[in-house]
Formats: C-alpha cells, structure tokens, sequence
C-alpha cells in the first residue's frame, strides 16, 4: 500500500518573467469579448481581444523596465561559513554604488544557501565531524559515498613503488620539451591507455575499452556536465529513473539549462526500471512539446544499489533507437561491487549485440573504485566521435593535473596490485554491508536488496511520523540532529516513496557500527514509545 | 547504419556542432607547421620555432630543484606518503586550507606586500581557462555582454562565450597612444553595446597586457574603477602575468586601486582572475583562481568549482612550495631577473635589425611591429606575411588579427618558452628574413618606377574580414589540430 507523493513542480522559474500588466489585460479583454460577442461573434470576439493582448506583450518586452535586483544572500545563514569580509568602506558607507549590483539570473539561485537536505547534512557534518577520540559526539557521516576501507593499501603501494619525485628523474612529460609541445587537455595518451586497461580489469575483462574513445576530465561531476553540454540544448530534456543521486541535479542543469524528467521506480519492482513507465514519462514530455535527448542511468544504481539486468539494458538499447535518443550510462560503482550477481555493463552489450553504438557513453571514474576523489579523475567512453571530438575540446575546462596522471599511471599499470586492490576491497565493502544491514535489522529496519556500491537503502517508513515527505524530513532532522548520523533522505533523491534513506557504510570502521546503530535506536525508541 | 549525418546533427547540441570552439578556422597553418615539423637543436635543427606558445619555462629549473629537496611535499614519496590517505579523500570545493592561504600569500608576495588577500575569497577552476569561464557564468546572462580592450588574447572568445553564451565587445586602442585604454573609448563601446539593446553587464582588463606586454597606469586604473562604478558593471582583472613584469614601470594590482584613499568603489564589482601556470611557469598544474570581493560571487563560484577542482595532490604540494617564503622570494626575484635578461636580448636583437616592437616590461612574449614589411597595410597582407614567416621563416608567430588588433602588421612573438640557444636561432632567422625582405623591397620599388602598376586590389573592410576569417586562431597551448595518435584509422 503506498502512496506516491505529489509529483515535484519544475523548481526553474528563476526568472518571473510574468508582468503584472497581463492581469490589467485580461481586465480589458473579458469585457471588450461581451461587447464584440454580439455583433461579430466569437471569432472577432476572440481574435480582437487577443490581438490587443499581443500588441500589449510587444509593447511590453521593447519597453521592459530594468529587473529588480535579487535579494543579496544573507550572510548569517547558517548552512554557509561566515565569510570574513576585508574592510569594504565604500560599501558600508553607500559612497560610489548607485544600485545593487547584480548577477547573472544563473548565479542567483546558486549562490544561496542550500536547501537540499542531501548539501544541509554535508555541511553539518564538515562543522562537526565525528572522531571516536577527539569528538566522540560529533556527526557521523553517512551521507557521502565515499570509501576508506582500503586505504591501507593504497599507502603501502605509494610508499613502495613511488621513490620517484612527481618530475621524475628524466623530466619525462613535464621536461622543457615536454611542456612546450602539444599538451593535450583530455589527458596524456598514457593514462588513457592505462585507464582503459583498469576499466576492462575492474569489468572482469567482460569487455574491452579502446583508450581512442577516452576522454579524461576532472572527475565524474564535470564529465557528466560535458556529456549534458554535448548532447542536449538549453530546455531539451533527459529521462533519469528514480531514485537518483542527487548531485545530478546540478551536474546536468545548472549551467545547462536542461530538464530532468523522473521515471519513477516502485520498491515492488524493488527500485528497477519498468519500460512502460519509460514509455509513460517519455511521452508525456512529448506531450509537453519537451524534446527529450536521451535516457541517463546509473549502474550499479545510486542510492539503491542495485544492478541493471541485461534484458532491460537491452530493452533501454531498443527504446533509445526506437526514439533515436542517446544513453548516457553512469558506471562509477563498477568496480564496489560485493554480491554475487554479475555486474552487466552497458559496454559489454552493445560490443556484443547487434546495436546502434553511436548512441552510447558511459560515464566513469577513480573516486568511487579506487578511493581518491581528491585527485579528480573522471572519464567519458563514448562510441560517438563527433561527441568525443566535442567533448574533448571542452575537457580543457575541467582537465587532470599533470602530475596526478602521471601517478595515476603508474598506479594502473601495476595491474597486479589493482586485481589484488580489487579483490580485498570487495571483500571488505561486503564485511561492512553485512555488519551494517545486520544491525538495521536488528531495529526492524529492512533494505533494498542491493549488490553494489558503497551504501544501503534503507526503508524506514515505519518510523516516519506522517506519511509523506514532511514526515520523511521530520524522522531526516532528529537522525542528523538528535541522533547525530547524516543519512540521505529519499526526498532528495527524487524517490516516490516516502521513508527510505541512503545509509553509506564504507566510511565507517567496523567499531564504528554499533555507535550508528545505537543512536538510531535511541530516536526509534523514542518515536515507538511517543506512538 | 541509423545516424546518418544529418541525424547526427539533430541529436547533438548547438554547442557540440557549432565552432564556439574556435579551432575550425583554414588559418591554423601554425600550428600545423609546428605540430608536423618540431624544432629540435639536434635531431632537427630545419624545424619550425615554436614562438607562439606564452609559457614561462626559464626558471623551471628552480620548481625542480625544491620539488627534489622537498619530497614530502609530495605525498607520492615515502616521506610524504602517511599524508596520502587524508589527500586523497579530500573533494570538498573548499579546497584544502593550507593551499588557499599560500596562495593568497603567494598573490600578496607577487604585489610587493602592498595588498593582503583573504584565502576564503579565493576559488580554485580548472586553470585560467576555467576560471574566466567560470566568472562568466556568474557575472552574465547568455546574451549579455563584456567590453573587452582590444588587442586582447583569443581565448578569451572561447573561454567567456561558447558555454556561456555572453558576448565579448571590443572597446578601441590604437597604436598612436600605445593602446591606451582611454575613457572615450569606453564611453564608446559602452553606447554602441546601448544602441544595439545588449545588456553590458562587466569589463574584462588583463593587466599585464596579453599581447601587449605592458601595464596599466595608475591614472588608467582609477578611470576604469570610476567608470564600472558610474555604469554600475563588473570589472573583470585578469592578472595571470603579474609576476612576470621584470622592470620600471612596476605593476599595480587592482587589488591596490581599491585601498586607496579617494578611490570611491563599490567592490562588489571587482573580480580578479589569477592562475599559477604564467608566473610559476608549470602549466601542467592546471591551477586557476577566482578571487572576488563579491560575496554572492564566491558562493556562486565555489559551488561551481566543483567542475573544475584542482587534485588535492597538486594543492598540496602548491601549499608547501608557495608557504616556504625564502623560496618564493627567491623565486620572484630570479624569474623576473632572467625574464628581464631574456627579454633584453631578444628586444636588442631585433632592434639591431631594424625590427621596432612595443615598449614593454611584462608578459613572456613581445608585440612586434611588421608593418614595414606588409604589402599593403591590410590584414589580407597581415596574412600573408604570417604564412611566410611559418613556412619559409619557420617560427610560429601569432597574427595581430587573431588578437582583433585593429591595425595590420603587429605580431605576438614569445620568448620565455625556449633556451637560450634556440632564440638566438630563431633571431638569426628573423635577421635573414629582414634583409632578404629589405632586398626584395628595393628590387621591387626599382620596379614599380619603371613599369607603372595601378594599385586596385580590393582592401577587406576591417569587420568582415576580421569576424570572418581570424575570428577563431586558437593560440594557446593546445593544439587545434587533433593529433592524437589513438584517433583510429577507420
């Protein structure tokens, strides 16, 4: 028995672009069609009337008085830190300004305090970060996938094999002649080759990649940005199945001006994608006259963790030809795997099967499988040329620091290292997720069945006081303020259903996991006993 | 095969498709040269001298040699590797404190210590290139508009418009007053922008001058501050050459108009663009900053910077070098002495062949005057002489055009990307150049008084020619020619 919450209206109108005239108009026009009514009829009664209403607008938009300033962004919010301001006297005193300065209309929602409870609970943990010594009561962070199971090994290996200074004893790239000839922005020719190589590793050499169709950028976030800024214009549109991690809210419509439209997946289909619904979203985007571009998944899934099955990565394959639309294949967890299903990547089908390629890219990156978001190492892999050869042009906005890829390099060319990597990281994920469910379970709480990733998806809908996203941001408030753990609320991830959080466990110590659960179970027995 | 080329048309953006990028133009004939032809002292001493490239590479040597005697500066070694972990995991669009506050110091050092900066104004972006991008995107709408002094550097036609969709107005210089910025030409372009109903919304500077190699007065400063404040616009300083001004007269930051006394400035207006690859010389970093006295600009652009963070790997090791202050004292003093020795050699060369270029005191290039050497003082013959010089002269040199100079004839040539070696060759073919075109110009003038020509070619009006032809000559490091040995012969 669930019950969907209201679907989410647009939040884009940041520009009201509706003039008070157009209600003196319509004032005008109700009466002006009685008057013609009873002489011409409802064609000149309507066609007058609406010619003057067109003339008026005209008139309007060639006269359009300035826009009124936005609201500055108050500084005492307290989801940003103070900035200290230098001396500004002019400012202060009104000397020398003879109005608000403005931003771009852009910048404007942007430079605003979140309101996402996903950014609210990151900054809540940054001011107080939970430490079992030094800050015992402190926010235990839940909320950002990120894995330091393995860290130890990472070290060792560092320690062991990178002697070298980041020159290196001949210079190599970053030589006097290194520097002066072509330096290409999408990363030297001897990452992708090696990156290549660690995507086929990480993929169980199911599939190979071809480091041609690479293109490196700085992370995930600005590749999937790119791939948005290349495949669509300003208002076209992409379908993304929910829940969705909520970072692609921002990565794919901040500055793009594209729209995300959610296909909404049910915890009876156990969060996977129905292509009737597909087909429902993506021709009432028609209907709106939105043009859709193309279909953006994430596999393994963020929040929920699940895997894509073959059949509907070939059922997404057929649609996409069917509406020639491109796919956009978020893989970044291929390699967090900890179940014993197969992960099926989207590569591996269309290398395979019999279909269009040129519609494919897939999405990748360091931050997730190998534990170092710091450095910034996404990918794109596209089958398009003309996206590459665009993409790799804008890459020189968001490309890797020279000396990182060249450790990055050396790091994947160790290729036993990344297996052993590979392996014991598996293991570990698995350990945590075990130890973590477990104790959910012992609170009654259940979760998504899942095989990857770094997080669980938690179905708390029994402990929610009302059921509905209110009641989900109410139980969201006492865990990040009472219990003190930030977990991701549904809600931010677009989830129809409310009560299911995003719990992620791998930045956790396993002494780590009774605390967590022991502070959840203080707000549960709280909300039980008031019930 | 379902995506036919018009398919593929229609399933791509206007900005995959369209050249915002600016590398589609049949004038790239430089860099072509240069990519399919390389000098080299030894294995190929015929080749073309890349002179068209404005990096610092004379004090490179120094960055080596602390790199070496730091190594735990840089978490890769052993003794830096206990830092690894905490590094590694670090993505926050802060960046890490202790890079932020080197870096303002290192800004400060740079002035003189005349000016302090606040390291939570500054924001990191994928280099200079993102970070005037990035600017952009918070300072404009797409349609609206900045005034830009011309000559200016072409990227900026990329970097401020193909994204963004905000348009770049050029306001007047001319050679006459040594391409001053003068306040009627700002008035001007500000009216025509008016005129033609495009919102200004901000004025882009780059202060030292890129192609032009000089810096702005202070009297110049304290006009463009009285004018964005009078028109209520952005002030836009890009000052990515500041350490590399190496003589009198010295180099006064905005950053220091603003501290002044009877300077009346809303500094909400003023945004300063930095990056570490000019001044530090190591491009490769990737290190661009945005530091504003805007509030709601730093926000805005923090949270933006999350498309372009700079590796936590390389923050660290900035923050150790620019904190170690007897290095970077060291280090400013040197790199301006050999850029100073580099330039003067260069400049006294030239000048000894009767090539005259811009007096200037900043910037790693020269701005060339190659007038007496055009056919026709047009930007047909700008063109003209440009392929000579790569082909036959065989140095990449950067046409005026490309920089919207608005008279023919001027070159940027760069000098800090090379040794000492080759830039004497590349002066020794400079030299044979001059005479051999000092010769031809005689022969010919022997000829036009014998066999009277009437001289009717047909001279391209200024804006067509320009936006048309010259509009996209891409002249920074990268390539616009896709040379990547992985593109797969199909």
């Amino acid at each position: 028995m669930t019950r969907t919450r209201k679907p989410e209206t647009s939040s884009d109108d940041n520009n009201d672009e509706k003039p008070a005239a157009s209600t003196t108009a319509m004032r005008l026009i109700v009466p002006l069609q009685g008057v013609v009514q009873g002489r011409g009829g409802l064609i000149l009664g309507s066609l007058i009337p609406c010619a003057l209403f067109y003339f008026l607008q005209l008139y309007l938009k060639r006269h359009r008085p300035s826009q009124p300033d936005p609201d500055p962004p108050s500084p005492s919010s307290s989801n940003l830190p103070e900035l200290h301001r230098s001396s500004s006297r002019s400012s202060l005193s009104g000397r020398g300004s003879i109005g608000r300065v403005r931003v771009s209309s852009r910048a404007d929602p942007i430079a605003k305090p979140n309101e996402s409870p996903y950014y609210i609970g990151l900054d809540r943990v940054l001011e107080d970060p939970y430490h079992s010594v030094d800050n015992p009561n402190g926010v235990i962070q839940l909320g950002l996938s990120e894995n330091r199971l393995c860290f130890d090994l990472i070290e060792r290996w560092v320690s062991e094999n990178w002697t070298e200074s980041i020159l290196g004893t001949n210079g190599g790239d970053l030589s006097i002649a290194g520097i002066a000839a072509y330096q290409p922005f999408d990363g030297f020719t001897e990452l992708k080759v090696a990156m290549a190589n660690f995507m086929s590793q990480v993929m169980r050499r199911s599939v190979p990649f071809d480091p041609s169709q690479l293109v490196l950028t700085a992370g995930a976030t600005p590749a999937v940005e790119i791939l948005s800024f290349c495949l669509a214009d300003h208002g076209n549109a992409f379908l993304v199945p929910t829940p969705y991690y909520p970072g692609f809210d921002r990565d794919l419509r901040w500055r793009t001006g594209v729209e995300l439209i959610p296909v909404h997946c049910r915890s009876t289909d156990n969060f996977t994608l129905n292509i009737t619904v597909l087909e429902q979203a993506y021709s009432q985007a028609r209907k709106r006259g939105v043009k859709v571009q193309g279909i953006l998944i994430s596999n393994p899934s963020n929040p929920v963790g699940n895997l894509v099955s073959r059949e509907t990565l070939c059922s997404l394959l057929d649609f996409a030809q069917e509406k020639n639309i491109h796919i956009i294949s978020d893989e970044i967890f291929a390699g967090s795997m900890y179940g014993s299903e197969e992960f099926v990547s989207m590569a591996e089908i269309v290398e395979t099967e019999d279909f269009e390629k040129n519609r494919v890219h897939i999405i990748y990156g360091l931050s997730k499988d190998l534990s170092i978001p710091g450095f910034r190492i996404g990918v794109i892999y596209s089958y398009n040329d003309s996206v590459l050869a665009a993409a790799k042009r804008l890459t020189r906005f968001s490309p890797i620091s020279a000396p990182t890829q060249r450790l990055i390099i050396s790091m994947l060319l160790d290729t036993g290292f990344i297996q052993e990597y590979l392996d014991i990281n598996k293991r570990r994920i698995q350990h945590m997720y075990d130890l973590f469910v477990d104790g959910l379970q012992q609170l009654g709480i259940k979760c998504a069945k899942s095989s990857a990733g770094l997080y669980c998806w938690a179905d708390m809908s029994g402990l929610i006081p009302s059921y509905g996203e209110k009641g989900e941001l109410e139980l969201w408030d006492n865990l990040l303020n009472i219990a003190k753990i930030n977990v991701t609320p549904g809600s931010a991830c677009h989830c129809i259903e409310p009560g299911w959080f995003r719990c992620c466990f791998t930045s956790l110590m396993p002494e780590d996991v009774p605390v967590v659960i022991d502070r959840i179970r203080k707000v549960t027995e709280t909300i039980k006993s008031s019930s | 095969m379902g995506f036919t080329l018009s398919n593929q048309q229609q399933l791509l953006s206007k900005i995959a498709t369209g050249n915002g990028h600016g590398e589609n133009t049949p004038y790239f004939d430089g860099w072509k040269a240069f990519d399919s032809n390389p000098y080299h002292p030894t294995t190929n001493p015929q080749g073309v001298i890349q002179m068209g490239l404005a990096e610092n590479q004379l004090s490179f040597d120094l960055i080596q040699e602390w790199v070496l005697k730091n190594p735990e500066a840089s978490i890769c070694t052993a003794q830096g590797a206990k830092e690894f972990k905490d590094i590694a995991i670090f993505q926050d669009y802060h960046g890490l404190p202790e890079f932020r506050n080197a870096v303002a110091n290192f800004m400060g050092k740079v002035r003189g210590n005349r000016v302090t900066f606040d390291p939570d104004r500054i924001v990191m972006s994928g280099g200079a290139t993102g970070a005037h991008e990035m600017i952009a995107f918070c300072l404009a709408d797409p349609g609206e508009a900045f005034l830009v002094p011309v000559p200016y550097y072409p990227g900026f036609d990329r970097d401020l418009r193909w994204r963004t969709g905000v348009q770049l107005l050029p306001v007047a210089c001319e050679s006459s007053n040594n391409f001053k910025i003068t306040r009627a030409a700002l008035e001007d372009a500000y009216e025509k922008a008016q005129k033609a109903n495009i919102r200004v919304k901000g004025l882009l500077i780059t202060n030292p001058s890129n192609p032009l190699g000089t810096v702005l007065d202070r009297e110049t400063l304290k006009s463009l501050v009285t004018f964005i404040n009078e028109k209520n616009i952005h002030l836009v300083c890009d000052e990515i050459y500041a350490a590399t001004v190496f003589t009198q007269p010295r180099f006064i930051s905005i950053a220091e108009i603003l501290e002044e006394e009877e300077v009346e400035c809303n500094r909400d207006l003023v945004h300063i663009v930095y990056s570490l690859s000019k001044d530090m010389g190591f491009p490769g970093f990737r290190v661009g900053i945005v530091y504003s006295y805007n509030d709601a600009v730093v926000n805005c652009a923090r949270k933006m910077s999350s498309f372009g963070l700079v590796s936590t790997q390389t923050q660290h090791l900035i923050a150790s070098m620019l904190s170690d202050n007897e290095f970077v004292d060291r280090f400013i003093v040197e790199s301006a002495k050999r850029l100073k020795a580099r330039h003067t050699r260069f400049t006294v060369g030239l000048e000894e062949q009767g090539t005259t270029c811009l007096k200037s005191n900043g910037g790693l290039f020269v701005w060339m005057d190659l007038h007496k050497h055009l056919k026709e003082q047009t930007f047909e013959a700008e063109m003209a002489l440009w392929r000579t010089i790569i082909h036959q002269v065989k140095l990449n040199v950067s046409p005026g055009v490309s920089f919207h100079c608005p008279e023919p004839g001027w070159f940027r040539v760069c000098f800090a990307n090379m040794d000492d070696q080759t830039m004497e060759v590349a002066l020794e073919r400079i030299r044979n150049f001059v005479l051999q075109d000092k010769e031809a110009a005689v022969v010919a003038i022997k000829k036009k008084k014998t066999c009277w020509q009437s001289n009717k070619k047909l001279s391209l009006s200024f804006k067509s020619f320009n936006f048309r032809i010259l509009d996209e000559v891409s002249m920074s490091p990268q390539s616009p020619i896709p040379q990547s040995p992985l593109v797969r012969a199909t």
